[in-house]
């Protein structure tokens, strides 16, 4: 087991401190998050606890409040618009819905980065657009347009789109939602199969407990704008926090409430009589 | 009351912000012009949208107010026995007035809707997002295009409504009232000035293509991410581009039309 030090001084993203609100509502409020190089990282809560908002501001698109967001040694929300667009081309991400340019071929979808940052021949950029198709299992689906894909086919043309450039690391955004299982069962072996065989650093955003524990090296639990629990995903397993507990294992009920603040039941019935 | 006082004083604060917001953007825009400088195919794509796919609306708008300019201003002229500058006043009010505003109603009508529409949908199913994480800056590739795309199609079709008019001007008041066709084409060639009248015409619609373009690119790009907000943003489109072109060929026609 490596210590808190170490994973620290090896990680590509450190997050310390960060404070995060829209409007009246806080979504972060201290968060010390570190992703390690090389690894899969997850990141779960429930839904609505500002994970994609996370993922915003790691790739700078939106601004903290205050607090440190460090992507490979370079502050995020201090860059000026060159140096951040610089580092974006370094990171890919994952886009819950693809986000795939609906005007353009899967093809030209995927050779749409290389087209715009790179002056390589047609001919080289067949070859690369080919070859990530190829990864995700798509080289066939190249002429088809993006409204002719499957939510779980969409999803990985994003996914080759991302990997196009060669990135350091690519940031997903609940790549597991509303898939059926045989594209889950790909998208899991994908995400892992990519992480390694590329060298990449990835972090996942999602609260589907069960695919992402089974491919994660370690996973942070946030909620309510903290991280209220992190470790592998075995540690978290046997935790004994009682929110981890319901998280993991799914209760409908325990520190998070069934039910969302509201007056008593009673009276707001009386209330309108 | 002073609630009412209170809800102008916000209204009033966020019409201001937005106005800034929109400048903004626009000078953002400008600046991404010049990137569009090794990539043409960019520009004439959304020339080939926003312009050609209008012609045929203004070509037959440009022929019936031309046609309508012909029959009204036949007779009105004829009663002071004048029928001969019927040309005049036909490519006159066409040039001056009828060619750049029309065009541009019609233009925030067809293509300014349709590019508010665009923008907004491709910022709804987070494209706009998708591309900026892969560091292409939208507002360079995405709106800078289709700007300086608008702002070179208007000004083309307007010059097309005119020119079209003054054929429907002709057809109904050579062909078929019995005006003097070398009266007509004479006259014409008389009295409208070049840098006077036609000059002014295409400065006109060169403002008007600018104001209805940065609308409603800007209206897009700063629409509520959802259906109902990108409905509302392409009526939005359509009402302010139409009133910008009013109210502003009204401060024009002012500045360049002085008698004596």
């Amino acid at each position: 087991m490596e210590t808190t030090e170490e994973r620290s001084a090896n990680a590509l993203v450190k997050i310390r401190d960060l404070r995060f609100s829209r409007g009246p509502r806080v979504i972060f409020d201290g968060v010390d998050l570190d992703i390690p190089r090389g690894r899969v990282t997850a990141i779960m809560g429930p839904s609505g606890s500002g994970k994609t908002t996370l993922l915003r501001l790691i790739g700078g698109q939106l601004r903290p409040q205050s607090g440190t967001i460090e992507v490979d040694g370079q502050q995020v929300p201090l860059l000026r618009h060159r140096a951040l667009y610089e580092l974006r081309k370094r990171m890919g991400m994952l886009f819950q819905s693809g986000a795939l340019l609906t005007d353009l071929s899967v093809f030209d979808n995927v050779a749409f980065p290389l087209r715009e940052h790179s002056r390589l021949s047609e001919s080289m950029v067949r070859d690369l657009v080919l070859m990530k198709l190829q990864a995700v299992g798509l080289r066939g689906a190249r002429d088809m347009m993006p409204s002719e894909l499957s939510g779980g086919m969409a999803r990985r043309v994003a996914l080759a789109r991302a990997i196009a450039l060669d990135p350091m690391m690519i940031m997903y955004d609940e790549p597991f939602t509303g898939l059926d299982p045989i594209s889950m069962g790909a998208a899991v072996q994908l995400i892992r199969l990519l992480n390694d065989a590329l060298g990449l650093t990835s972090i996942i955003v999602s609260h589907d407990v069960q695919e992402t524990t089974a491919i994660s090296d370690y996973m942070y639990v946030i909620a309510d704008g903290k991280v209220i629990g992190h470790g592998t995903p075995a540690a978290l397993g046997r935790s004994n926090s009682e929110w981890v507990e319901q998280f993991m294992k799914g209760l409908p009920d325990g520190p998070v409430p069934f039910h969302y603040p509201a007056p008593e039941y009673l009276d707001d019935l009386l209330a309108g009589a | 009351m002073l609630n009412m006082v209170q809800q102008l004083g916000r209204f009033g604060l966020g019409f201001l912000e937005r106005l800034g917001r929109a400048f903004l953007f626009l000078l953002q825009t400008v600046a991404g012009l010049p990137n569009l400088l090794p990539r043409p195919g960019l520009v004439i794509a959304q020339v080939y949208s926003t312009g050609v796919l209008s012609l045929l609306i203004i070509v037959v708008s440009g022929l019936f107010v031309g046609m309508v300019l012909g029959l009204q201003g036949y007779n009105t002229l004829v009663k002071f026995n004048a029928e001969e500058s019927l040309g005049v006043v036909v490519a006159l009010s066409l040039v001056r007035e009828l060619g750049p505003v029309i065009s541009a109603l019609l233009f925030a009508g067809r293509a300014g809707s349709a590019l508010t529409a665009e923008i907004g949908l491709m910022k709804a199913t987070e494209q706009l997002s998708g591309m900026e994480m892969m560091a292409v800056d939208p507002v360079k590739r995405i709106i800078a295009p289709r700007f300086i795309g608008g702002v070179i199609s208007l000004p083309l079709l307007a010059a097309i409504f005119s020119m079209v008019g003054v054929f429907g001007g002709y057809f109904v008041g050579v062909t078929l009232l019995g005006v003097d066709s070398g009266a007509f084409w004479s006259q014409m060639q008389a009295k409208v000035s070049f840098h006077e009248d036609i000059v002014n015409g295409v400065i006109k619609s060169v403002v008007f293509a600018i104001v209805v373009t940065w609308i409603a690119v800007f209206e897009g790009y700063d629409a509520v991410p959802t259906s109902e907000g990108v409905s509302r943003a392409t009526t939005r489109t359509v009402v302010y581009a139409s009133l910008a072109v009013l109210a502003l060929d009204f401060l024009l026609t002012a500045l360049m039309f002085r008698e004596g």
